[in-house]
């Protein structure tokens, strides 16, 4: 390869990196005359844990709808690696997994079956659905439990497939809202660890919905939304710094004005 | 050695689409195996109207010759393609019903955000459903002959592009009436108001001339009921004859139906952005 060609591929792949994983441009969304969101601005860098910390209530379902078109952006904009939700709806949602606050599994068929579903709405057919669905069952230690029906599993195995699910198209952007709410302390633990190790491992960008300020390690990024507005975004040591605080616990004090939950 | 494929906009080629509404197809079929008892009841539904209502009212209502038949029919033979009509109208309701659980439980949700065009996914879904409809009807169609209800053998086969399009008729009218429905215990109203006035309101029991010697006004109620037609396309196709008035209005009010249920899911226009969303 010659020099001008490898520099060229080398910018290039610079370029890439420097694209945001997700980008939310001034975004506002109002249900009727109660606003939800107002100017939401934020950025979730390539193969890192981004954590939108809020509240119930702080917006952030109101924004993974519209992150995920299941409502469209009238006012701002959303990008998935460089990929505008609005207009390239198809390309940006390729690219994303997504994790629900609900659950979305259906409880009568089984995890196999609820996998390849997934995989089909993707385009992928069932001999690579079914190899992928092994493999991401046996990352999340379920295989044993690929034939029974969902509704048997417990709340934790059941997020763990569905986390299993959302990386089946081989999303490079993973977006789950509260996935540990009403999971014990074990399950909380062991999703928590299983997704840093993909961000780690697979450099799949994480933005990782929550209220709970122990999900938040010091070297994540953080976005801390509050009443439907970002009060501060960026590396968690900025934005302690950012407001003099001790650290995240009290700089969410002292910005919300309120304190957070440690754990459930 | 891999096919060449033609890629669209969003990256995808046919195959992908055809596998995406496979599955879609898939699940709804399984979704069905898996809840035997909405199959029985689909079935029994029909089958209690031909073997006990339409019975009692063979001596009381008599059915003078109008096409497609070419002889007095017995009121069993009359009220068949009703029935099958019913059958669809219940599946629609029910696939419906099954969209608002799905938007509850938060599957539905999956489906929306996938990449695929939503007037694909929808389409797909509305195809699956009817599908699962036409089986049922056939089901329907073997216990009656045995009880004797006998259309042309070739009838069988003609009905069949007649079920589809009804079935797609009754499976959008659902898709746009879940798209309004906030939540699940509403839905109980709706079915109230819209099953049985279609069904009663229509040609599936009676003809519309008696409806008319009784009374004009359920008459124009019932000319005006897309129910009417969906029956009878169903009552000519099966003996292999094509009402083009029904044929007109069926295709008209599926496009209807199913460009509202498209609009009322896209998100840029429809009614599911403009209500409230829950959680943090």
């Amino acid at each position: 390869m010659s020099a001008t060609a490898d520099l060229a591929q080398r910018s290039a792949l610079d370029a890439g990196l420097r694209i945001d994983a997700l980008a939310v441009h001034n975004v506002s969304h109002a249900y009727g005359p109660r606003q939800a969101l107002r100017d939401v601005s934020l950025r979730v860098p390539q193969s890192r844990f981004t954590a939108l910390l809020g509240l119930n209530g702080a917006g952030k379902t109101t924004l993974f709808s519209l992150i995920t078109r299941l409502y469209d952006t009238r006012h701002g904009s959303i990008e998935v690696l460089g990929h505008p939700v609005s207009r390239e709806p198809g390309q940006a949602l390729r690219l994303l997994g997504v994790v629900f606050q609900a659950r979305t599994l259906d409880l009568d068929i089984s995890v196999m079956e609820n996998l390849l579903y997934h995989a089909a709405l993707h385009g992928i057919g069932s001999r690579e659905a079914r190899q992928r669905a092994r493999a991401g069952l046996a990352e999340i230690e379920l295989l044993d439990r690929a034939r029974d029906a969902v509704r048997n599993l417990s709340g934790g195995q059941m997020r763990r497939v569905e986390i299993a699910r959302a990386l089946l198209h081989r999303p490079r952007v993973l977006v789950l809202d509260e996935p540990t709410v009403g999971l014990d302390v074990a399950s909380r633990s062991t999703i928590l660890r299983h997704v840093r190790w993909l961000v780690r491992e697979r450099g799949v960008a994480v933005l990782w919905a929550t209220h709970l300020l122990d999900e938040v390690a010091d070297e994540d990024a953080v976005v801390v939304l509050h009443r439907g507005q970002v009060l501060a975004a960026g590396d968690v040591s900025e934005v302690v710094a950012s407001v003099g605080a001790a650290d995240m616990r009290s700089a969410f004090i002292a910005l919300t004005g309120t304190a957070s939950e440690g754990s459930e | 050695m891999s096919v060449p494929q033609a890629i669209g906009r969003d990256g995808f080629g046919p195959l992908q689409y055809l596998i995406c509404l496979r599955g879609i197809a898939w699940r709804e079929a399984l979704r069905f195996v898996h809840q035997r008892e909405r199959f029985i009841s689909a079935l029994v539904r029909p089958l209690v109207w031909l073997f006990i209502f339409a019975a009692g009212f063979r001596q009381i209502l008599g059915v003078s010759i109008i096409p497609p038949y070419q002889t007095y029919v017995l009121y069993e033979v009359y009220v068949t393609p009703g029935l099958i009509a019913m059958i669809q109208l219940f599946n629609g309701m029910q696939s419906s019903l099954s969209m608002v659980y799905d938007r509850e439980m938060g599957n539905m949700r999956m489906l929306l955000v996938s990449p695929f065009p939503r007037w694909y996914l929808l389409t797909s879904k509305l195809l699956a459903s009817t599908v699962v409809s036409i089986l049922q009807v056939y089901a329907y169609l073997f216990i009656a002959w045995l009880w004797g209800i006998e259309p042309p053998l070739w009838g069988y086969v003609s009905v069949l592009p007649a079920l589809a399009l009804s079935g797609m008729m009754l499976g959008s009218l659902g898709m746009l009436l879940s798209s309004a429905i906030r939540q699940l215990e509403n839905f109980a109203g709706v079915m109230n108001f819209v099953i049985f006035p279609m069904f009663f309101a229509s040609s599936a029991l009676y003809p519309l001339w008696l409806v008319q010697q009784s009374s004009p006004v359920v008459y124009t109620i019932c000319w005006l009921n897309p129910f009417t037609y969906a029956v009878e396309l169903i009552r000519f196709a099966l003996y292999i004859e094509i009402d083009r008035l029904s044929l007109a209005v069926v295709v008209v009010m599926t496009t209807v139906f199913t460009t509202g249920a498209i609009i009322a899911y896209d998100p840029a226009r429809g009614l599911i952005a403009r209500r409230g969303g829950g959680g943090g």
